[in-house]
């Protein structure tokens, strides 16, 4: 059973090498070479991974239950009783992102043909690409929290080259710093939770039913809580929570495909990974602190909407929808109340819900992304004023792209609707309130995306600025990968996930226990929101929209400005820590620290200075010397 | 009979005498002089200590003097084939020329 997968490291390898070959010997080649090698490997790498999730998904159950493979663990360094491992863990879930992220990738690999077409550094960016793809495999795969941390790191390495890819542009710089400081410092929690974890479970494994793993960790019960929580800050980093999320927005700075993989699809979901990966310890030592995190995810989808609906750089609106979509994630994974799918497979939906949310919402943002690509390719511009009326230039983009806000926006039958519907219900099994705030959320996210998709296809045309060019489709290259993951988009919601994926791996018909009335009413209410964007934002002119901004001026600039949190962390971080700490030790290290073997060093070279005279190669000053050292000797001697 | 003082005296201003011109001569020559002296200050020692302390137990200290001596004769043949060799690289003998190995 084991051999039979052990192909999987392949997986690792291919984009590894790609890396290796197109970082040292790039700048040898060609464009195109360049662009083949990474999309080539990248293609092999998704038909492994399909192979494998079909073998995978193929085996006989055990129990009911796949059965975790671990075809290859490799003690890295032992420790005495720990030991940090590398090696391949595919399980349920795991396989699923293996198909996520081989997918979205090769799509953007693809796409970024087209999109970066001639730009300096195309070797470098390709690169680039495969070094994230094989630390964001890595990290899927990874057989214990330690091998996890290893390739998260190397996940954001990967982020904040991408992001400051175009290096001679100041935001982008700032923004990849921003983005590496930020994940850095969530990072910091992480560490220091796993080392409590550590030092307490005497194991970093997720394999958490071995009999010897389970007494260990059952003995550290009373500290678990809090190692998990510190871990899962390092997930709100990674995964844009409030108020760790002010990187994402940011983030967008970099070249647009690679918004598509990494800030849409791939690594930012990596927390939300990071907690399902736990999750079985969650729910069995901390459930009340997974609420916790499932209150944080709800404010979370609530402010980001909130801004969403008042952003008009188009990849901002779709970086503030993304961190409220991962946010529904991770409230989907915090209101589980237990581990087993047993009699009331409520408890534990929250679990299969947030997985599907997360495998569909990769596809469905990723093409989003992609095309907010394709129009940035036509008009130059992020800002939605440049647009306007573009569906007629660009149909292609223009279907996929309302197809993509269908499914964010919870409309049957795109795959959106399924998930999201799951994590209402989820939500409401957990408590009423829950369940109706997210509602709520579901209702706003409808209508930001519908003010989003009129903003740009229909409403007022900038004819001064399409005069000068008239925007047009990319390639193939780039409408490919549209095409490609709408269909995704149009089929997913019917896989039956439930049976592949669930908290304890027992099969879960999802269907059998749908709820009509819930899936109803969120289906109405995205239509109501749906249908009131219309009204707003449709028309050439927007009386509404406009009287509403001149009626709550305050409102819209506050959201406009992200309600001010970056500047308040601009005050902290400057006003507060930089000047009355970092200076101050600064100083203190620059004068004190540094006076001290300053003072060390130029002491030593006077002496120095001083004593070399006594070395003056006269024969006779040596004997002199030399008679006064023995002299003193002598009395040395007889005292 | 002539005191042991007397001896050792002598031997100490003979040794005195050494290390004075050793250290204050500029010629090489007569640096390698006082050597001389100094040496023979010891060599004077030796014999006047066997002879008065241990008188017909052995000769112990007479032979060590005539080791020293032949010694010195070979130390003084170096010397005096260094300082050739010094004098026709340099055309100078002053010790006080000879500083090229300093710092």
């Amino acid at each position: 059973m084991e051999n039979q997968f052990i192909f999987t490291l392949l997986i690792l390898l291919l984009p590894l090498a790609s890396f290796l070959f197109l970082g040292l010997a790039g700048h040898k080649l060609s464009h195109k070479a360049a662009g083949l090698v990474g999309t080539i490997c990248l293609g092999i790498v998704a038909v492994l991974s399909y192979y494998t999730a079909i073998r995978y998904f193929g085996s006989p159950r055990v129990d009911g239950a796949f059965q975790p493979v671990v075809p290859i663990n490799i003690s890295w360094l032992p420790l005495g009783k720990l030991s940090f491992d590398m090696g391949i863990l595919l399980d349920p879930i795991s396989v699923v992102m293996l198909i996520v992220i081989s997918t979205v990738s090769l799509m953007v690999h693809i796409y970024s043909f087209g999109y970066m077409h001639g730009e300096r550094g195309f070797q470098r960016y390709y690169a680039f690409l495969s070094l994230f793809t094989m630390s964001m495999l890595g990290l899927v795969v990874a057989t214990n929290i330690f091998q996890m941390y290893l390739f998260w790191e190397l996940v954001g390495v990967s982020s904040y080259l991408l992001i400051g890819f175009f290096y001679t542009l100041k935001p982008a710089i700032a923004a990849s710093k921003k983005a590496f400081i930020v994940t850095r410092f969530a990072d910091m929690f992480f560490l220091i939770g796993i080392l409590i974890y550590g030092f307490y479970t005497k194991t970093f494994s997720f394999d958490f039913t071995d009999a010897e793993n389970a007494r260990n960790i059952a003995g550290a019960a009373f500290i678990l809580p809090t190692a998990l929580f510190l871990m899962f800050l390092g997930g709100a980093g990674k995964s844009a929570m409030f108020p760790l999320h002010i990187w994402l927005p940011d983030a967008m700075e970099g070249p647009t495909p690679v918004s598509a993989l990494i800030h849409a699809a791939t690594m930012v979901v990596a927390g939300v990974y990071q907690v399902a990966r736990l999750f079985p310890l969650w729910i069995q030592y901390a459930p009340e602190t997974l609420h916790v995190v499932a209150w944080i995810g709800a404010f979370t989808a609530f402010y980001a909407a909130a801004v969403a609906c008042a952003q008009s750089d188009i990849k901002r609106v779709l970086a503030f929808s993304t961190i409220s979509q991962i946010a529904f994630m991770m409230v989907a994974l915090g209101v589980c109340t237990e581990a087993t799918t047993g009699h009331g497979h409520e408890g534990s939906l929250g679990y299969m819900a947030s997985m599907f949310h997360l495998f569909t919402h990769a596809m469905f943002k990723a093409t989003l992304f992609l095309c907010a690509g394709c129009l940035i390719h036509a008009v130059h511009s992020n800002e939605m004023s440049m647009m306007g009326g573009m569906r007629k230039y660009m149909p292609v983009t223009h279907w996929t792209f309302l197809i993509a806000c269908l499914a964010i926006s919870g409309i049957p039958p795109f795959s959106g609707f399924f998930s999201k519907d799951e994590i209402l219900s989820a939500s409401f099994a957990y408590s009423p309130v829950m369940g109706w705030v997210m509602t709520g959320i579901a209702a706003m996210t409808a209508f930001y995306m519908f003010r989003l998709y009129y903003g740009i296809f229909w409403g007022t045309e900038n004819k001064e600025h399409h005069s000068a060019h008239t925007p047009h489709e990319g390639g193939w290259v780039m409408t490919f990968p549209l095409i490609f993951l709408t269909i995704f988009t149009l089929v997913a919601g019917f896989i039956p996930f439930g049976k592949l994926v669930s908290a304890d791996g027992q099969a879960y018909d999802f269907l059998a226990h749908f709820d009509w009335k819930l899936g109803a009413t969120s289906c109405l209410i995205a239509l109501v929101s749906i249908a009131l964007a219309t009204y707003i934002y449709k028309g050439e002119k927007q009386p509404v929209a406009d009287r509403l901004q001149a009626a709550m001026p305050r409102l819209h600039k506050w959201a406009y400005k992200r309600f001010y949190l970056d500047e308040v962390y601009q005050y902290v971080t400057h006003q507060i820590i930089f000047k009355h700490i970092s200076k101050p030790l600064a100083w203190f290290d620059r004068h004190i620290i540094d006076g001290f073997f300053n003072f060390l060093a130029w002491g030593t070279h006077e002496l120095g200075f001083e004593i070399r005279g006594f070395q003056s190669g006269s024969i006779q000053k040596y004997a002199f010397i030399f008679l006064l050292g023995a002299i003193v000797l002598i009395f040395i001697m007889i005292l | 009979m002539i005191q042991i003082n007397c001896l050792l005296i002598l031997s100490a201003i003979m040794m005195f005498a050494g290390i004075f011109g050793f250290l204050t001569r500029r010629s090489t020559l007569a640096i390698l002089l006082s050597i001389e002296l100094m040496l023979n200050a010891a060599d004077i020692n030796f014999a006047v200590f066997n002879r008065f302390l241990f008188s017909g137990q052995n000769n112990d200290g007479f032979f060590f003097t005539l080791f020293s001596i032949a010694i010195t004769a070979a130390e003084s043949a170096i010397a005096i084939a260094i300082m050739i060799n010094i004098y026709r690289h340099l055309k100078d003998l002053s010790a006080d020329k000879l500083d090229k190995m300093k710092w």
